[in-house]
């Protein structure tokens, strides 16, 4: 019992002060502002976390599109209201699927690749090599990595948003026969730039926060073996994927939730 | 990659969510930058302007002329005052105009309609649409309410 209560302790002990390393690491890091020279550094993350994403992201936002649109048109054309097929699609996309499901994949195609990276980077110590040098790799590695997902993942959000309003009107107007004109300005009726599309962007730049956050500092404090940097980014994927939906669950609430 | 190239493929990057907000921002949201284009306002009064909401289409025989600027209740009253920007100077609408809230199928959006007058004279810019030329919206469930007590009456 004793043993049990030991164990327990230690466990939370140990939560608490890679908590505490984590906000510590955060903090430094993003003090470090990159500037002048190490602009590129940023520019080059900005190419591996943001450019490379692009591809999927679309071919998500294509297929979400898509199949939203054909839901909301298959139950909405039997009362008749197939207008409301744009505006659904949009404020569903805007509000919850845009920020949420870039974050997923943000999650699983970016920050799995920074964990694994700065992992490695640990592994054959080439971040302790860069300390020895007079390197801060906090400001070297870790900055540019996060600056960079938290600029690319508002932009990718929305990218994610048009593309998906594209693929669900190719869906209901150009394959079911909608009406564009209803389509487009049922929407422009009901969509508002502040609560919507500013509100989204609001979700998907706290995302990037967290989910950076998680990444980089996964890969920071990996166990320096080929076992644990595989743990990482196994826990970075899982870790970040359920603190997004639950996020996003609590912003909903307080930024539409009536009460 | 070279530098450059990665310069390039941030700047589309960068470049194409610039686009993609402006297309969210111009054509899903509806705001118009064409601040050049002129609007008046006219303001109406109604009994009841329920689902009726702000950027709300008002239109002259189905034809969008302007939408709904603003809300108001007056307490003293119990009426809704509505503000419209109508496209266009003052002087296309006659002080006799009408208008109505008519919604789009059964389930759609609200929307102003305004009736042509024969006046000879123009409503000029925040001018009252006359009393009783208004007519407002219809609600469904008091309509429904209203034909069961009649059924039921029988």
């Amino acid at each position: 019992m004793i043993a049990l209560l030991d164990r327990l302790g230690v466990w939370a002990l140990n939560y608490l002060s890679r908590l505490g390393r984590a906000t510590s690491m955060w903090f430094t890091s993003v003090a470090h502002i990159p500037h002048g020279q190490d602009m590129h550094l940023v520019l080059n993350q900005l190419h591996h976390v943001g450019v490379r994403s692009v591809l999927i992201i679309v071919l998500s936002a294509f297929s979400i599109g898509a199949v939203i649109a054909l839901q909301f048109h298959t139950q909405l054309s039997r009362f008749g209201a197939e207008d409301a097929v744009g505006l659904g699609l949009t404020l569903t996309l805007l509000r919850e699927l845009g920020p949420v499901v870039t974050g997923l994949l943000f999650a699983g195609r970016a920050g799995s690749a920074i964990t694994a990276e700065i992992g490695l980077m640990k592994t054959t110590e080439q971040l302790s090599s860069m300390e020895m040098m007079g390197v801060d790799p906090l400001y070297r590695i870790v900055a540019p990595r996060l600056w960079a997902g938290i600029i690319s993942m508002p932009l990718l959000t929305i990218i994610f948003n048009v593309v998906g309003i594209f693929g669900g009107f190719i869906v209901a107007v150009q394959w079911l026969g909608s009406d564009p004109g209803g389509f487009w300005s049922g929407m422009q009726a009901g969509v508002e730039l502040w609560n919507d599309i500013g509100k989204g962007l609001l979700k998907s730049l706290l995302f990037a926060l967290v989910i950076t956050w998680i990444a980089v500092f996964q890969g920071y404090d990996t166990e320096p073996t080929a076992e644990g940097v595989g743990l990482a980014t196994t826990r970075t994927v899982v870790l970040s994927s359920v603190v997004v939906l639950a996020m996003d669950f609590f912003l909903t609430l307080i930024m539409y939730g009536d009460f | 990659m070279g530098t450059r190239a990665i310069e390039i493929s941030v700047g589309a990057f960068v470049l194409s969510a610039i686009l993609a907000l402006a297309f969210l921002v111009i054509k899903v949201s509806g705001i118009s930058l064409d601040t050049s284009s002129q609007v008046h306002t006219v303001i109406a009064r109604f009994d009841d302007v329920s689902g009726l909401r702000e950027r709300s289409k008002v239109t002259m025989a189905g034809v969008t002329i302007g939408r709904v600027a603003d809300l108001e209740i007056d307490l003293e009253y119990g009426q809704a005052i509505v503000y419209m920007e109508i496209d266009g100077p003052p002087g296309s609408l006659t002080i006799d105009t009408g208008a109505q809230i008519l919604t789009e199928g059964v389930l759609g959006a609200r929307y102003i309609s305004l009736l042509p007058g024969a006046d000879i004279d123009f409503l000029q810019d925040g001018d009252f649409l006359m009393e009783g030329n208004t007519q407002g919206a219809f609600v469904l469930e008091n309509l429904i309410g209203d034909l069961v007590t009649r059924l039921g009456g029988e």
